[in-house]
């Protein structure tokens, strides 16, 4: 049986210097500076908040599912988890988590991946990685489709048994709970807001999430 | 078994390879002394966007290994390589690659000038020399396959790499199901516990295989695996 341990933050929401919902279904690319705190709340609970992290001054140092899980020794993200770079740099760390474990090995939702995994006529359903090309593409700050590398599932749990075997499993988060990080260095941060309705990981109900900035 | 050798390479320790494996050919990799690791990347070749997504890839046939029946599947929904023989039955697709420092920091410092080409070479910048070949660089960076190699994790998700994986002689089958432009190399797991840098050889068979018929392993191993076919087939009409 694993341990889930959740860390609070003392932090005060009225203090923030951004404090917005971002419904499901939507993208968002912002620009959080080293040394502020971003806070992703899963409002409604068990919401997939799909999620890509990138060196601000350069974007092809980019966030790392393995480097991050092989240089902590561990698949599941959660309070002190360094999130690597694919340069080896640390881009941010997470500081406060009350939902206890995040997933990086499932990806993002993808037309052509919902096709492959539940029928071939599901590639009209909206997804993740449509939104991610059309948050880069209004961004219009030449990053790309190859820009579009692993991410993680904040709020999701994808375990691994030891046979190997990877399993979507019900949701660990519920309303309310959150995950708070530290930008390591100047960070841009991509994130989709998961639409997927194929999935009962989400309870088939995609919901907003409240994302929130401090300045330390 | 109605194959073919086309040529074999030999891939030092270390070493580093790429190639445009045509569509039906395999990819044979023969783990020469046991205990070898071989990282890959692969993207088609005709549009080196659609490239392999290994989350893509485990979530759609729910597993954390790689083995016979496993399809190496694109951000396209398109089978890129089907492992079609496979005498060691694990493969990782989790622990990634290593880089210049951290090669240094475990195995101590060995430059090209003092080394010649005993250099300690690692994983990323190999990926990277073999990338740049086709004008590809670090945004084409995903994460790779570590083949011969094995990660184990545990209840509360820690990881750890199990030695002895891979006999001397043991063999893997990929094969192609499109253009599938092939990059590897042979550097060391990065979670290999062993303190001293000796990355193993891997001879590789370049091999021309029948194509799948409609009962070929691969394609039916899972529903998903039929749907990522047919969606490559789709490429071919």
């Amino acid at each position: 049986m694993s341990t889930f341990i959740l860390t609070e933050s003392t932090l005060d929401p009225s203090k923030a210097i951004y404090d917005q919902i971002l419904p499901s279904g939507e993208g968002w690319l912002y620009r959080i500076d080293r040394g502020q705190i971003f806070r992703i709340v899963d409002v409604e609970g068990n919401q997939a908040v799909d999620t890509l992290f990138y060196n601000a001054v350069d974007v092809t140092d980019r966030y790392s599912a393995q480097d991050t899980i092989r240089e902590q020794g561990g698949i599941y993200l959660t309070t002190g988890t360094r999130l690597m770079s694919s340069e080896g740099r640390v881009l941010a760390t997470i500081v406060a988590d009350t939902c206890g474990r995040h997933d990086t090995l499932g990806g993002a939702c993808a037309a052509e991946s919902n096709q492959v995994r539940y029928a071939i006529e599901k590639r009209w359903m909206h997804s993740c990685r449509d939104t991610f090309l059309s948050t880069l593409a209004k961004a219009g700050n030449g990053m790309t489709k190859c820009d579009i590398t692993h991410n993680i599932n904040f709020f999701m749990n994808v375990p691994v048994t030891e046979q190997g075997g990877l399993s979507f499993a019900d949701g660990v988060s519920a309303g309310g709970r959150y995950v708070e990080l530290r930008a390591e260095m100047d960070i841009l941060c991509l994130i989709s807001n998961c639409p997927q309705l194929n999935n009962p990981c989400n309870a088939y109900n995609p919901t907003p999430v409240r994302l929130l900035i401090w300045k330390q | 078994m109605n194959e073919t050798i086309l040529f074999e390479e030999m891939v030092r320790g270390g070493g580093m390879w790429s190639f445009v494996l045509r569509r039906h050919h395999t990819l044979r990799l023969v783990d020469i002394d046991g205990g070898a690791n071989l990282g890959l990347m692969a993207y088609n070749a005709g549009q080196p966007l659609d490239r392999l997504n290994l989350p893509d890839t485990l979530k759609a046939q729910y597993t954390a290994k790689l083995s016979r029946g496993n399809v190496l599947m694109s951000d396209m929904g398109h089978a890129l390589l089907s492992i079609t023989r496979d005498t060691v039955g694990w493969h990782d697709p989790l622990g990634g690659h290593g880089n210049a420092a951290m090669v240094e920091k475990k195995y101590g410092p060995a430059g090209y000038q003092e080394r010649r080409n005993d250099w300690h070479r690692n994983a990323h910048d190999n990926f990277l020399i073999e990338l740049g070949k086709y004008g590809l660089g670090k945004r084409d960076l995903v994460a790779n396959v570590n083949f011969f190699s094995r990660v184990n994790v545990d209840a509360e998700g820690r990881m750890r790499f199990h030695p002895g994986n891979s006999n001397a002689g043991a063999e893997v089958d990929l094969r192609a199901e499109m253009d599938v432009l092939v990059i590897l190399n042979t550097c060391q797991h990065p979670l290999d516990p062993g303190p001293k840098y000796q990355p193993k050889p891997v001879k590789l068979v370049i091999l021309k295989t029948p194509p799948p018929d409609a009962a070929d392993f691969c394609r039916n191993f899972r529903e998903e695996n039929k749907r990522s076919f047919i969606l490559t087939e789709r490429l071919f009409l």
